[in-house]
């Protein structure tokens, strides 16, 4: 028995650790923990509701839009507005948010998840003509190799010219998230923590000379996209075709749906360009009931009275508590764990039969000799983000072109003396949920549930363990002193630590001792 | 060869919406920053930064041991430091079974630091997880440094987020000027030349002096009635703008949050409302 601890995990956005036991080879236990505390529930209570979508922001400078859409969403529908938002409202939002996937995506692939599949060094000596490699064979030269050494070692396997492709992509995709970040602020004023996006609809307006710098922007990702992204990823597939068999982990996959093509009318919109939908591997698609959503804390340092609901749940610590592991709790929809994020999404379209994603899916299972069954693995999410982005950024252009200068973009609203809100919505990275009670015309309790406590939350009341922990179990493990298949595993869900931990109020020094142990 | 200049960024109480503003850059860009000589003859070299770094768990953890081995490198901090529950609201790693809380990482590596940078308004002043109840016992790092007295050079590079180009301007200056004189950081540390009056630079400054308000929010004007905190904030946004100049908050109609100032958010909130009377603005020009 050999006990591996990855702490910090890299790469991802936040503080992740993970810690597994290896037994022959094969990992036998994993467990998830996010190393970092804020208090966000905490410090929302008693402000304005409208700043909510401003502060929650800062929850992740990764997915910040999604994180001002859901709560955005809740403050519409606590408002009685969630129906009335203009079109030039709905709009600009799904192209912010739009735009943020996009950068999201590619520095997913390119600049956090890529490092473990493609060999940087590949550019050592390069002399030809491109210049992305030329400023890394520089680099390299200079002899100064970090951040990008030291690294684990021993399983790159492309080939030279595949390596050299995928760097200068590399280099590439760095001004490609940084042009959708600019697409972005066209719109969004600023990025990260944009400022368009409030009750009642945006504050900015569309104008020709706006939509035309977009269609600009977009017209580069776009090309990137096809040109480089996908095909990369098809590169990286081919040469890692076992990760297609590991990683599956729950394979019970949610989403909410995302991007209104409609005025919003219930929780979960009247018409979404994905739509919602719990997922299995035999791809049966069922409804999404919001009541089904609950948070289990047997094994998260909370007080048992945070379990439940998140239109009612608090956040009480129990930092002495018995067995407890994590600071995330453990989201379960009808009591099951449940993965989410951009496979979740493609399934939910491809089983719709939406033209565009099921011709992608069906072309990328086919290039690879792949059954849908191949999905849900590693690659799978990798593909399905990849697949995705090239859907979106398609769409994005007929969303432009719809908006109307001149007309409105919001509408007027007024804070209630008592209501509740719900915004229910996807981010990058998964299903994104923001619940909302006003009293006094202040914000009385708010509750998040983010893709990454779906994702890596720790084991639930009857111990069964979460996606991520699921995934890495029964792992194979084949150089236990660079191990990995556990960073690949664990990076395929696209963690974002910083959104899922919620946080609570210090109760002394017993704390440090239990977050060691 | 070029002289190499050790880096090393650590992350508290952070979003990651620093690392995320320094990737959006445009002269110089993070390729620029990184993979050259920022300043020719100088090239930084980052040893420590977990969001962009290869190596992971331990791989990185004796990166930062063999980088902070030697005294003189550039200390970046990138969030606030929780002193509450003795640092355990933040983990920086693990080495040889021992977890380091990121306060006790920052204390030890601001000791044998050439300077040390806060990068963003939580690393700054405390920022949001400083915000009221301050649950965690989140911290400025100016302030956390003088509670253990330790004396570093300290530049502040407020802004929630950071502009990337205030954050390679103030690297730039230290390769190739040294560290900045005490004259040229205002009272609360921050660069004077990144951080004049907002309100002094605003394109919409004409309609605050004609009395032409936003009433709500979308509305054109000045936004002083839907809250813009720009009469009381010290940032260059309205000259230097946002995403390569593409737009900054007040020419997207959204007011000002007083993102860069340490009252930030507490001070600068309800952010719709407007921030006190004009007779109280004391304004002097």
């Amino acid at each position: 028995m050999t006990k591996i601890v990855l702490d910090p995990v890299s790469r991802i956005e936040g503080h992740l650790r993970i810690e597994v036991t290896v037994d022959d080879g094969v990992v036998k236990d994993a467990r998830t923990a996010g190393t970092l505390f804020r208090g966000f529930e905490i410090i929302l209570q008693g402000r304005d509701p409208r700043d909510a979508s401003r502060m929650t922001q800062r929850v992740c400078g990764v997915c910040p839009i999604a994180h001002a859409t859901a709560s955005t969403l809740a403050v519409d529908d606590a408002y009685g507005v969630a129906d009335a938002i203009p079109d030039n409202g709905r709009i600009i939002r799904n192209l912010i948010l739009g735009s943020n996937y996009l950068q999201s995506h590619i520095l997913h692939f390119y600049h956090l998840a890529a490092p473990d599949y493609v060999d940087v060094a590949a550019a050592a000596g390069y002399s030809g003509p491109d210049a992305g490699l030329t400023k890394v064979a520089g680099f390299i030269a200079g002899g100064e190799l970090a951040p990008f050494l030291p690294r684990y070692e021993g399983d790159y396997r492309l080939t030279k010219e595949q390596n050299l492709a995928a760097v200068s992509h590399y280099v590439t995709a760095l001004e490609m998230r940084r042009k959708a970040h600019e697409m972005l602020t066209i719109f969004g004023g600023r990025m990260p923590h944009e400022v368009a996006i409030m009750v009642g609809g945006v504050t900015c307006t569309p104008t020709d000379d706006k939509i035309a710098a977009f269609l600009g922007y977009l017209s580069d990702l776009r090309t990137f996209i096809t040109d480089c992204y996908l095909p990369d990823v098809l590169m990286v597939a081919k040469a890692y075709s076992d990760y297609a068999e590991i990683g599956a982990g729950v394979s019970r996959l949610l989403t909410y749906g995302v991007f209104d093509q409609k005025p919003k009318t219930g929780p979960l919109g009247a018409q979404r360009f994905f739509t919602p939908g719990l997922i299995d591997t035999d791809l049966n698609k069922g409804a999404v009931d919001p009541a089904k959503i609950t948070e289990a804390v047997k094994n998260s340092w909370f007080d048992d009275a945070c379990a439940g609901s998140p239109v009612t749940s608090s956040t009480k610590p129990s930092p002495a508590k018995d067995g407890a592991y994590s600071w995330l709790k453990a989201p379960r929809y009808d009591g099951h764990p449940t993965e989410v994020g951009p496979l979740a999404r493609v399934l939910s379209a491809y089983i719709d039969g939406k033209p565009e994603i099921k011709a992608l899916v069906d072309a990328t299972l086919s290039e690879l000799g792949a059954t849908p069954a191949a999905l849900f693995s590693v690659l799978g999410r990798i593909a399905a983000r990849a697949i995705e982005a090239k859907v979106i950024a398609d769409a994005m252009v007929d969303w432009a072109l719809a908006l109307k200068p001149g007309e409105p973009c919001i509408v007027e609203s007024a804070v209630p003396d008592e209501a509740r809100g719900a915004g229910l919505s996807d981010a990058a990275r998964g299903a994104v949920g923001h619940w909302l009670t006003v009293k006094d015309k202040k914000i009385a309790n708010y509750q998040l549930v983010v893709p990454t406590t779906w994702n890596l939350g720790p084991r639930d009341d009857n111990d069964v363990p979460g996606p991520a922990e699921q995934a890495l179990l029964g792992t194979k493990v084949k150089d236990l002193d660079n191990p990995f298949e556990l960073g690949r595993i664990v990076r395929s869900f696209d963690p974002c630590l910083a959104c899922s931990v919620h946080v609570v109020t210090p109760k002394g020094d017993e704390i440090a001792r239990h977050i060691v142990t | 060869m070029a002289q190499e200049i050790p880096a090393v960024w650590v992350q508290g109480a952070t979003c990651s919406g620093c690392v995320v503003s320094v990737l959006n850059g445009v002269s110089p860009d993070i390729t620029h920053l990184l993979l050259q000589q920022l300043v020719p003859g100088k090239h930084v070299s980052l040893r420590f930064m977990p969001t962009v770094m290869a190596g992971t768990g331990e791989v990185a953890m004796r990166a930062l041991d063999d980088a902070s081995a030697e005294s003189g490198y550039l200390l970046i901090v990138e969030g606030s430091v929780q002193v509450g529950a003795d640092g355990a609201y933040c983990m920086t790693g693990e080495v040889d079974g021992h977890e380091r809380s990121f306060a006790s990482e920052v204390e030890r590596l601001a000791r044998k630091a050439m300077a040390v940078i806060a990068l963003g308004t939580c690393a700054s002043y405390g920022g949001i997880p400083a915000a009221d109840p301050n649950p965690t016992g989140a911290t400025s790092v100016g302030e956390f440094l003088a509670d253990k007295k330790i004396a570093v050079p300290l530049i502040n590079i407020p802004g929630c987020p950071p502009h990337p180009d205030r954050f390679t301007g103030v690297i730039a200056s230290i390769l190739m000027r040294g560290l900045p004189e005490a004259d040229a950081l205002d009272d609360i540390g921050r660069p004077k030349c990144f951080y004049p009056l907002i309100h002094e630079n605003c394109e919409r400054r004409p309609f605050f002096d004609a009395g032409k308000f936003a009433q709500k929010p979308g509305d054109d004007g000045c936004l002083y009635l839907v809250g813009c905190k720009g009469p009381v904030t010290y940032a260059d946004c309205p000259i230097r703008k946002w995403n390569g100049g593409r737009n900054w908050p007040v020419e997207n109609n959204s007011p000002c949050l007083g993102c860069t100032e340490p009252g930030f958010p507490d001070a600068m909130s309800p952010f719709y409302t407007k921030i006190s009377d004009l007779d109280d603005l004391k304004l002097t020009f």
